[in-house]
């Protein structure tokens, strides 16, 4: 035997963003605080070890920030000009920056003044990084020449002059201590060996390179310049994965989220976006006041922090689980409550008598099952429903249609009952999922109460106002009616032109018709 | 014999389940029932057809179990309308029959017959005594009250009891006048089986309880009403205690104690309850639903089976399709239902529910109708239309896309699209995706709006879950004429959309419209594809009778014909095409290739009137088909279904070969209750048997074993109120169980009763019960011969000399 099937309630489909396990993810963040710096952001780098402070390198200061301070624990301040790119070595202790006028400097984080500086680029050192066995340091700079520094000695290495425009941007491998990327204004990426005199390759990406990134695994390359971020495969000999143009200004800045599935790009057009790094599809994005320049995520993605033009340096911390654990919870009845009597189990002899399986109907459905098709409908009218599921109330509506018993739901109401199902219908009919079932009761509710019109004052008003509403709808209807009208004479001018080159293309087949061609 | 092979029409796909009342056996284990000439035997725990009793050359009209032996069943056909027998008399039975035995007569009366013990299956009788005149036909309207003592049969208006002892007849008519919308008409009656008390159901629902009518001026009654509609069918159970009752709600009610206020009620059956019939060991009863369906029930209200025949609609709105997978056919179920019928077993495979709404059983509801349904060329999507039209201006329509998933070996819905189109949805076709490279399901949808609609999935998985949806890719009109016809090539290359008139052919890659074919005057019916070598056709019919048949290499018409094609269906598997065309009252069908100028069948008149429509459907394995003529049915074989919702098809194989040899037989211990008693008396049979088998050939041994039936037989057969005390009886059992056999003063007479028993095995199982009831008064008249010549005293010396005799003698 079938037993009772529930009043399917159509699902419409939500206009807007799908809300997915990663909107969830990346909404859980805390209202954004904003520090001011002085100048526009070009870098944050965390320190990789607890408690992970960081670096904003901003106008010719690089500040050192707590997790939560909103002031600087620190600051160096000696640059004569602009500082770029301070960034932290692997054991957090030391951190070098650029500068505007070419040096290099290496500070002691406990430290004030520089430990070491190399002198040796003529022009502005934008990038900087420590290579992965910590004593060297490579550089890039407008000089259109990345160098190599021995820490020990401050001196030297090696210096590669292959790019044609600035070095703006590159990273080091964390795999390979002689690895290092960098990009450059010429539109390519070099990928250098520190053991050889020349690029181990080039990629070329076609616009100025403002950032690159290497995956953990070192395999994959992405890089970022004028719209674009692109994604290579190194092992493949600089082979184009995937090419994202989902910016509509510049991409400044690439960062990767701490599990490496997540890739977040930054951009003039004010817009972080994130990819899944399986289907590079962006899965979410954010909005910011102004264009980014810098963009840092802490180790478990626990704070997001965007560095803009405007000198306001954005900080996002992860909502904590434990807020909502400080709520009491609400008292349960106890375990043994629900197995009692369950956990026995049947010895040989019992006879076993099932018990049927209870599905749990609405209260609607309950009185639908029973036939009680005015209280079936006075239990969708009640307020939570009507108000906020009103697909449920004109599900209800419909099946009472379908079941023939609508006229008996809705008649024999009294004037507060009519009141509300006329509100009810004032606010939905309109509404095209839910207007042609509601139209239907709409009729049926002025055959019913024709002969009582004029009774109540209230009930009149209301009726009125439904007058008013679906009047005003006919009109917009008919002005959209004229639009698409308009539209489909452009539409029809159009298609002709189509035909033609159709019949141009396709003139051995005899019989195209002439009537499309009319049409 | 090649020559001979003759090419038939045969019906095929279960017949009527719910043609009259079913019967249960003794033990309750089997449930009969008439399916069209057969009874079939079906077993009430496994719902499997057991066998088929045949012998019938017309209808079988009614079933009813021989009740002084249970392993006998009457069966009666056409012309006899209803047949009872009594548990009173043995030897006669009742049948309604048309008065002066016409046909055509619609009085009907009903009359005693003796029955002749006859050993064939037939029985003929020739004496006729009429008991009642007039009254109606169907078997429900007459009842046999408390032991046979009165009948009571109701028509129109009346209820009349006739009394058998009396030999008379007392009418109760009933005011025609309706009260608040009362109808009084009489639908059926049922008596109670220990009182005077007759149950009779109404056209407006209520019951009557007839009491104490044996005083023609004093008799009274109560009424109960719950149905709405009319009782179809009312039983009591076998104690009396509760009466049953079901109709159009499709409701069974059980009244309990036959009152008013406690009834128990069993929802949701299905379909209209038809007819009700009760176990006669209580345990069981069973409902027939107007849906070709039989539900068993236990007696706690609960559904314990479901025989499932064909179900039979007023119409099929999808037509015959045929689901790749399972090579079953599909079409409109129970309302709201697909149903996927499996023709090589006769048995529904299952149901699908489409329109997942609770289905409310009421006259003059519009309900929701699947129109359409289509398979894609895998079966891995099925996409399914349905629509409810309530007046001219609201039409609400919905399309469902389902996915077939493995798991769950059934389909899942997938996709639901409110509104494809604005109006009737007229054909759908799926693209057949197997030659072409990832290739996407793509499915396309005509309406009578002038629109075309292409469908095609998309992905719109998550990066955590998998799930594909189904959007509209394209939307092709053609001045604005009625979308009737949508057709595919077997490529998928090109699509074929009839527009009234005018046939368009559209680029599936591009949606371009490639070319129009045009046939006036009349609008198009029916279009197809050529297959393998003949797929450079395109065939289509008008509704001016035009076969015709285009190229589409030269855009010309190959060839046209006027033969009034009102079908058009192609083999998957061949070129063949068949058209079965109606120009005057019968249906004539063709096979042909669109190459070739002949036909390669011609079968005139397969039946009478239209043909609604028909299908191919491949065999699992083909059948070798001698003669030339009939080569298009090796591979697959055409179902067409009728005007009058029959199903056939066509076959070359003669009657007899298409009968399947129902080998399995009852045997009559599988029929007896398990009892204590019988398994220690059936362990006990068994090893004789085994004995029997293995010393076969040896007759002393032979009848040495077999030296206890008769004693066991007593024992089993005689009724409890005629045996005599447990201690006489004693020794004779235990006599029995011993191995001695040289008993004197017993011997005689077991030996002739033994010879008799066998004889009764060799007959019928059947049989058996009676021969025992036969030898009863023998063996009483041993008894009383021996008991009084015999003092205790003696007896208990005899009997002790027996014993120590034989059972040494037996040892050496």
């Amino acid at each position: 035997m079938a037993s009772y099937k529930p009043v399917a309630v159509l699902p419409f489909p939500r206009l807007g963003e799908k809300v997915t396990q990663d909107t969830l993810y990346w909404k859980g963040y805390k209202t954004p605080v904003q520090i001011k710096e002085f100048g526009a952001v070009n870098k944050i780098h965390f320190s990789p070890v607890p408690p992970h402070n960081y670096a904003v390198t901003a106008s010719s200061r690089i500040h050192i920030y707590g997790r939560y301070s909103q002031e600087p624990i620190k600051t160096f301040s000696r640059f004569k000009d602009a500082a770029y790119c301070a960034t932290y070595r692997d054991d957090g202790k030391l951190l070098v920056a650029g500068s505007e006028e070419g040096s290099v400097r290496l500070f002691d984080i406990s430290g004030r003044a520089a430990l070491r500086q190399f002198d040796g680029h003529t022009k502005a050192a934008h990038v900087v990084d420590f290579l992965s066995d910590k004593y060297r340091i490579f550089s890039g700079a407008d000089d259109y020449t990345s160098k190599l520094w021995d820490i020990p000695s401050s001196s030297e290495i090696v210096s590669y002059s292959e790019h044609t425009d600035y070095v703006r941007c590159g990273c080091t491998s964390k795999l390979n201590a002689d690895l290092f990327v960098t990009g450059s204004y010429d539109h390519t990426v070099k990928l250098f060996d520190a053991r050889t005199e020349k690029s181990a390759l080039t990629i070329e990406h076609g616009h100025p390179v403002e950032s690159v990134l290497l995956f953990p695994s070192g395999g994959l390359l992405v890089s970022a310049g004028g719209r674009y971020v692109k994604v290579w495969d190194i092992l493949k000999g600089g082979h184009l994965l995937v090419s994202l143009k989902n910016h509509h200004k510049t991409v400044t800045c690439l960062c990767l989220s701490s599990s490496g599935q997540r890739l977040l790009s930054g951009s003039l057009d004010r817009h972080v976006k994130i990819y899944s790094t399986t289907s590079y599809k962006v899965v979410h994005s954010f909005d910011y006041a102004a264009s980014i320049l810098s963009l840092a995520l802490a180790p478990e993605d626990e704070t997001i922090i965007v560095g803009m033009t405007n000198g306001v340096l954005n900080v996002r911390h992860r909502k904590h689980e434990e807020n909502k654990e400080r709520i009491p919870k609400k008292r349960h009845p106890a375990y043994r409550t629900f197995v009692k009597g369950r956990n026995y189990m049947p010895k040989q002899e019992d006879f076993f008598v099932s018990k049927p399986v209870r599905n749990h109907l609405k209260k609607y459905d309950k009185l639908l099952k029973s036939f009680q098709v005015s209280k079936a409908l006075d239990a969708v009218l009640e307020v939570p429903i009507r108000v906020y599921t009103p697909e449920i109330t004109v599900a209800v509506m419909q099946e009472l249609s379908r079941r023939g018993t609508l006229k008996n739901a809705l008649a024999g109401r009294d004037e507060k009952q009519l009141g509300i199902l006329l509100t009810f219908l004032t606010r939905h009919v309109v509404e095209p999922r839910f207007a042609p079932v509601l139209i239907n009761v709409a009729e049926m509710i002025i055959d019913i109460y024709l002969s009582v019109a004029g009774q109540s004052a209230v009930v009149d008003k209301q009726f009125m106002r439904l007058q008013e509403v679906v009047e005003k709808e006919i009109d917009y209807q008919g002005e959209l009616l004229e639009t698409l009208g308009m539209m489909d004479a452009l539409f029809a001018t159009m298609t002709s032109k189509k035909v033609t080159s159709l019949e141009n293309k396709s003139n051995g087949i005899s019989k195209v018709v002439e009537q499309v061609a009319s049409s | 014999m090649v020559a001979q092979e003759q090419l038939r029409v045969v019906r095929c796909g279960g017949s009527k389940l719910n043609g009259s009342r079913a019967a249960f056996s003794a033990d309750a284990k089997y449930l009969l029932c008439a399916t069209g000439d057969f009874v079939k035997v079906y077993s009430t725990t496994t719902e499997e057809c057991i066998h088929i009793l045949q012998g019938h050359t017309n209808l079988v009209t009614g079933i009813q179990l021989n009740p002084q032996n249970h392993l006998q069943t009457f069966v009666v056909g056409y012309k006899i309308f209803a047949f009872y027998c009594l548990a009173g008399s043995d030897d006669s039975g009742f049948v309604i029959i048309p008065k002066n035995n016409e046909e055509a007569s619609d009085s009907f009366q009903l009359a005693l017959v003796r029955l002749t013990k006859a050993p064939g299956q037939e029985v003929e009788t020739k004496e006729l005594s009429l008991i009642l005149d007039d009254i109606d036909y169907s078997p429900k309207c007459t009842a046999f009250g408390r032991e046979g003592e009165y009948v009571a049969s109701v028509r129109g208006l009346h209820l009349r009891v006739y009394f058998f002892k009396k030999k008379k007849t007392h009418s109760f008519p009933l005011s025609a006048r309706t009260v608040k919308g009362a109808n009084n008409y009489f639908t059926c009656v049922a008596c109670h089986p220990k009182e005077d008390c007759i149950a009779s159901g109404h056209k407006d629902g209520k019951i009557r309880l007839w009491r104490n009518f044996t005083h023609k001026k004093e008799y009274t009654f109560s009424a109960m009403h719950w149905h709405h509609s009319a009782v179809m069918d009312l039983a009591f159970t076998v104690e009396g205690t509760n009466l049953l009752s079901g109709g159009f709600e499709s409701v069974l009610v059980q009244w309990r104690d036959v009152s008013e206020s406690k009834k128990e009620f069993l929802p949701r059956l299905g379909s209209t309850i038809e007819h009700i019939s009760v176990s006669p060991d209580g345990t069981l009863c069973c409902t027939s639903h107007t849906e070709n369906k039989i539900t068993i029930i236990q007696s706690n209200l609960r559904v314990s089976a479901v025989i499932q025949g064909l179900v039979k609609g007023s119409s099929v709105k999808t037509g015959l399709v045929v689901d790749p997978r399972t090579k079953a056919l599909v079409l409109n179920g129970k309302p709201g239902h697909l149903q996927f019928f499996c023709l090589q077993s006769d048995k529904q495979l299952y149901s699908l529910d489409i329109v997942q709404q609770e289905y409310i059983n009421q006259a003059g509801l519009s309900q929701t109708d699947l129109v359409k349904a289509a398979f894609s060329a895998q079966g891995n999507w099925l996409a399914t239309v349905e629509q409810r039209q309530e007046k001219e201006s609201d039409l609400e329509l919905q399309m469902k896309l389902w996915v077939y998933d493995e798991q769950m070996q059934s389909f899942k819905l997938s996709t639901r699209v409110n509104m494809p189109h604005e109006d009737h949805v007229t054909a759908l076709c799926f693209r057949d995706t197997d030659g072409v490279e990832d290739g996407i399901p793509t499915l396309v949808t005509a309406a009578k709006d002038g629109r075309f609609k292409v469908w095609v999935t998309v992905d719109e998985s998550d990066t955590d879950k998998q799930s594909v949806g189904w959007i509209c890719d394209f939307v092709g009109s053609y001045h604005n004429y009625q979308a009737d016809n949508c057709c595919f090539s077997e490529d998928g290359s090109l699509l074929a959309v009839s527009f009234e008139e005018i046939v368009t052919v559209w680029d599936s890659e591009t949606w371009d419209l490639k070319c129009t074919f045009c046939h006036p005057p009349g609008k198009t019916w029916s279009l197809c594809f050529g297959r393998l070598s003949c797929s450079k056709y395109l065939l289509g019919t008008t509704d001016h009778g035009f076969l015709c048949c285009w190229n589409l290499l030269n855009c010309a018409l190959e060839w046209s014909t006027q033969l009034g094609v009102i079908v058009l269906q192609p083999d998957p598997l061949s070129e063949n095409i068949a058209a079965v065309s109606c120009i005057s009252e019968g249906s004539d069908l063709f096979v042909f290739r669109p190459n070739e100028p002949r036909p390669l069948c011609i079968q005139k008149n397969v039946c009478r009137g239209k043909v609604q429509c028909a299908v191919f459907i491949p065999r699992n394995v083909p059948e070798t088909v001698g003669s030339e003529k009939y080569q298009w049915l090796s591979r697959s074989q055409l179902y067409f279904l009728t005007e009058t919702q029959e199903l056939m098809t066509f076959s070359t194989k003669s009657p007899e070969m298409r009968l399947t040899p129902s080998s399995k037989q009852l045997a009559s211990e599988e029929s007896l209750p398990m009892t204590p008693f019988y398994v220690l008396l059936g362990k006990h049979r068994e090893q004789q048997q085994l004995k029997m088998d293995a010393d076969l050939g040896k007759p002393v041994v032979h009848s040495h074993s077999t030296q206890s039936s008769p004693a066991v037989k007593e024992l089993l057969h005689t009724p409890a109120h005629v045996l005599p005390s447990a201690t006489f009886l004693c020794s004779i059992f235990i006599n029995s169980l011993l191995i001695s056999k040289e008993n004197k003063s017993n011997g005689e007479v077991a030996n002739e009763v033994e010879m008799e028993s066998e004889k009764a095995e060799d007959e019928s199982d059947e049989d058996i019960d009676h021969t025992a009831m036969e030898e009863d008064p023998k063996l009483t008249e041993f008894w009383g011969e021996m008991t009084p010549k015999l003092s205790k005293s003696q007896e208990k010396e005899l009997r002790k000399i027996r014993k120590t005799d034989f059972s040494w003698i037996s040892a050496l």
